[in-house]
């Protein structure tokens, strides 16, 4: 349990490399633009991957009607993800102390685990909702107006996962290091539930 | 049996084949091509050129920037003639930068490019190029390729024997090839002999690039052509080539070509430097123009000084000489050890070379053949290092390709000659397409050349191209000099006339090239760096307008208001902040020239409506999709209209 509770500690630790690292990444590339432009997803915002990428997205996104880019002040979640990541890696680095004191059931790891996926899970499907009126919600008086074969506007939803070519651009949508530290974090937690419990059996 | 002798044959064939190439490549121009030139020369598409090559465009009075082995041209630079295609030297941002003491000169004539040194070795921190017909050097910065700066030099005439940089850039060096009186006065042009002057001024440069003259060194009236700063041991010396040591005022092709020998003066800066650190020196009128391009402001500023530093050599001991150097000598080289000093005779079939330290030895043994209005003349045994005998006819310039060898271009005999700087000896020769003037091998005016590759810059272009009429393009040529034989690869026009061109391997300065200018640093008086500055202020008839663009608008798009006989100034900031997105602005009947605004930049032209209307401007340069699009409307009323001023993008007024 001792050790159990220590890779707990890690685990859960291992959270606050979302402070750090960007959580995702997309980034455009297109004949025109051979230095891909790109954008860093982190829980608290969206930065450019150069300094002027976002101001360059929103330029190129402009003829298709596009919003901007978001500010952290116009999403709720770049508020709130970071307190909940805080809490998060606390409650999980509180239960490894008293786990390795001896004070709880090794059930309570599974537990922060479960909540933790359940959070994730969410988050992933609101980062999704929020692509697909990114990329469907567009201005009416847009310059390019293009439609799909069955006469129906062009989505330029970027994928959630993956590359996928939008118009002239080629969209890759992949976790960066924020996105492994998190999930590394989240295996020692589950190593560190299975452990305890099978030294227990 | 049958295929032994077919191959016999094919070999004999071969052998034959390939003597008539040898003897092809002697007497035809297409030269000695070998079968894998163009593979050598080719750079594929999207790849890189391994050298940057700065051609001075002589007079088109701006420098162009080729790519090698390629020969592609990549860029024209704007220094010393105004260039419509950006607006340089018409925009109220960069006329100053033409301003002289004479007024505005629009035109320069541009000749030798020398790159920036550190410690001997080229650095990339700028370019700098003379111009010899109103007496100027110029300052080019290698992170923007943009003219920064441009002094004028005082007392000049015919500033040839220039922009040569001294090893750590402390000094860059003009002279005056058409001696004159010092300072000008009115006299009889006959009465030229022992009362006309050959100033030579060093230019301090400081740690920014900034130029300031320091001094002006008071030399006989002879014409000094070329020069070449020492470097290793020879570091702190300042050679120059003399011809007319006759002072001819007249028919200087004959009259001047009668004396045996001219000079090679040998300067020591190093002395004359502490001279006037000491207080030494007289300080004399003079009218020059120092226009300084500010990055921050986007500017340029021209101020004119009153002042120059005099020194006469003989008051400083032993700081300058005078090396006797057969047949008018043109071309003044200094091998990359700093021992060797080539004296190019042009009149010649051998070149002198001077040693350092045999001059050195003859100034403390005082071993002096007279002297030239003072100033001690060496004995020319006594420098001698030798001569490199029947290397053609006509020498002019000397490289080094850091290996030992020096190759020199001959006019006359249209050839570039290879040599070895030990024995005096020819190793080779190739032919030159036509007539030779300089030659430039990547860093071979420093202490570290590249020697891969070599360009012969010729004067005559004839039939190496499809013809364009009476007037061509010059010509270069592109040699391989990694071998013991030189190899002709390519040949490729260039623009204006190259004279001296300087090269450099693009990895020292290709990352530091700008991709944009940042709008947060846009420090312009009349920028607007976002939509909502844009607007329109009126002062009695002048109107300035703060224009914005971004693809594919310029906010405001319609504008009200100007009248005829006002003078309207459009500050036309590009908003962009992405590489390679410039912006251009062009109005009818605006009698200037077009801008292009690079992303961050603001830019300003003049317009004076002549008629009532309504009058569009617009992008010149092909920026989006929506480049067709990118248009506005001025309206124009009469001289006594009372139109208020209006502003106006997608019909609302800005704010």
């Amino acid at each position: 349990m001792k050790q159990s509770g220590i890779l707990m500690i890690i685990g859960s630790a291992l959270l606050l490399g979302l402070f750090v690292f960007p959580l995702w990444n997309i980034q455009l590339e297109a004949p025109q633009y051979p230095d891909p432009l790109g954008m860093d997803i982190y829980i608290g915002g969206i930065q450019g991957e150069e300094e002027f990428d976002i101001q360059n997205i929103d330029g190129v996104n402009h003829y298709i009607g596009m919003k901007k880019i978001p500010t952290p002040s116009e999403m709720w979640e770049f508020n709130i993800f970071p307190i909940v990541i805080g809490i998060m890696a606390a409650l999980g680095i509180l239960l490894g102390i008293l786990g390795y004191l001896k004070k709880i059931n090794v059930n309570w790891f599974l537990g922060w685990f479960i909540l933790m996926l359940v959070l994730g899970i969410l988050g992933m499907i609101d980062f999704n909702t929020w692509l697909i009126n990114y990329g469907t919600n567009l201005d009416p008086k847009a310059i390019l107006k293009l439609t799909d074969a069955q006469g129906n506007p062009l989505s330029y939803k970027p994928p959630l996962f993956g590359s996928q070519k939008i118009l002239n651009f080629t969209a890759h949508s992949y976790p960066r290091g924020g996105a492994y530290f998190m999930l590394l974090g989240m295996l020692c937690v589950l190593i560190s539930w299975w452990t305890a419990k099978r030294v227990k059996n | 049996m049958k295929r032994y002798i077919s191959l016999t044959i094919l070999g004999i064939i071969g052998l034959i084949l390939q003597s008539c190439g040898n003897q092809d490549s002697a007497s035809k121009k297409s030269g000695a091509i070998t079968s894998n030139a163009a593979e050598r020369v080719y750079v594929a598409p999207g790849e890189h050129d391994e050298y940057y090559a700065f051609l001075s465009g002589g007079y088109s009075g701006n420098l162009t920037v080729y790519g090698l082995p390629s020969g592609r041209m990549l860029k024209e630079i704007p220094v010393f003639s105004q260039f419509p295609t950006n607006g340089y030297g018409y925009s109220e941002e960069t006329a100053p930068m033409l301003n002289t003491s004479f007024g505005m000169v629009p035109w320069g004539d541009a000749h030798h490019p020398d790159i920036s040194q550190t410690n001997g070795e080229l650095d990339g921190r700028w370019i700098f190029i003379n111009e010899n017909n109103t007496p100027r050097i110029a300052r080019i910065s290698l992170e923007t390729f943009e003219t920064e700066e441009i002094i004028e030099i005082p007392h000049s005439a015919g500033n040839h024997s220039s922009a040569y940089v001294t090893e750590n850039s402390e000094y860059i060096v003009a002279g005056t090839r058409f001696s004159i009186p010092y300072p000008q006065e009115d006299m009889a042009i006959d009465k030229m002999k022992g009362n006309f002057k050959g100033p030579l001024t060093f230019i301090a440069i400081n740690d920014e690039g900034r130029m300031n003259i320091d001094f002006q060194l008071d030399m006989p009236g002879f014409n000094y052509d070329l020069s070449h700063p020492g470097r290793g041991d020879s570091h702190g010396w300042f050679f120059f080539t003399t011809y007319n040591t006759e002072e001819a005022h007249t028919m200087q092709e004959v009259n001047a070509s009668q004396n045996d020998k001219d000079f090679i003066a040998a300067i020591n800066w190093k002395k004359i430097q502490q001279y006037v650190k000491d207080g030494g020196g007289e300080e004399i009128e003079a009218k020059y123009a120092h226009n300084v391009f500010d990055h921050h402001t986007q500017t340029a500023t021209s101020t004119i000084e009153k002042k120059v530093l005099r020194v006469d050599p003989r008051k400083v001991e032993d700081a300058v000489f005078f090396m006797p150097t057969p047949k008018s000598p043109h071309g003044c080289d200094v091998d990359p050890s700093g021992e060797y000093i080539v004296g190019n005779g042009k009149l010649s079939t051998n070149l002198t070379v001077h040693s350092f330290s045999k001059m050195l030895k003859a100034i403390e043994n005082k071993d002096f053949d007279g002297d030239a209005y003072g100033i001690p003349i060496l004995n020319f045994e006594s420098t001698l290092a030798g001569t490199v005998k029947e290397g053609g006819l006509g020498p002019l310039h000397t490289e080094f390709d850091g290996k030992g060898n020096a190759y020199t271009t001959f006019f006359i005999s249209s050839e570039v000659v290879k040599w070895n700087l030990k024995t005096f000896e020819v190793l080779d020769r190739q032919p030159s397409y036509y007539s030779v003037g300089h030659l430039m091998i990547p860093g071979g005016n420093s202490r570290k050349p590249f020697g891969k590759y070599m360009i012969s810059l010729n004067k005559i272009t004839k039939d190496r191209y499809l013809p364009t009429g009476p007037e061509l393009e010059h010509s270069a040529q592109l040699f391989d000099i990694s071998g013991d034989k030189m190899e002709l690869l390519l040949d490729f026009p260039t623009h204006g006339e190259p004279h001296y061109a300087a090269g450099i391997p693009a990895e020292i300065i290709k990352s530091k090239s700008r991709k944009i200018y940042r709008l947060d640093e846009n420090e312009h008086k009349y920028a607007a760096k976002q939509e909502s500055e844009t607007r329109m202020e009126r002062d009695g008839n002048e109107v300035h307008i703060y224009l914005t663009t971004v693809r594919s608008h310029f906010s405001p798009d319609n504008l009200e208001g100007i009248k005829v006989g006002d003078k309207v100034y459009f500050h036309v900031t590009n908003l962009e902040q992405d590489f390679d997105v410039p912006h251009g602005f062009a109005m009818i009947g605006a009698n200037t020239s077009e801008l292009l605004i690079m992303p961050g930049q603001t830019k300003t032209i003049i317009w004076e409506p002549k008629r009532e209307g309504v009058w569009p401007f617009y992008c010149t340069d092909f920026c989006s999709a929506l480049h067709q699009e990118m248009q506005g409307y001025i309206r124009v009323s009469g001289k006594n209209a009372n139109v208020p001023l209006k502003w106006t993008l997608d019909d609302e007024e800005i704010k």
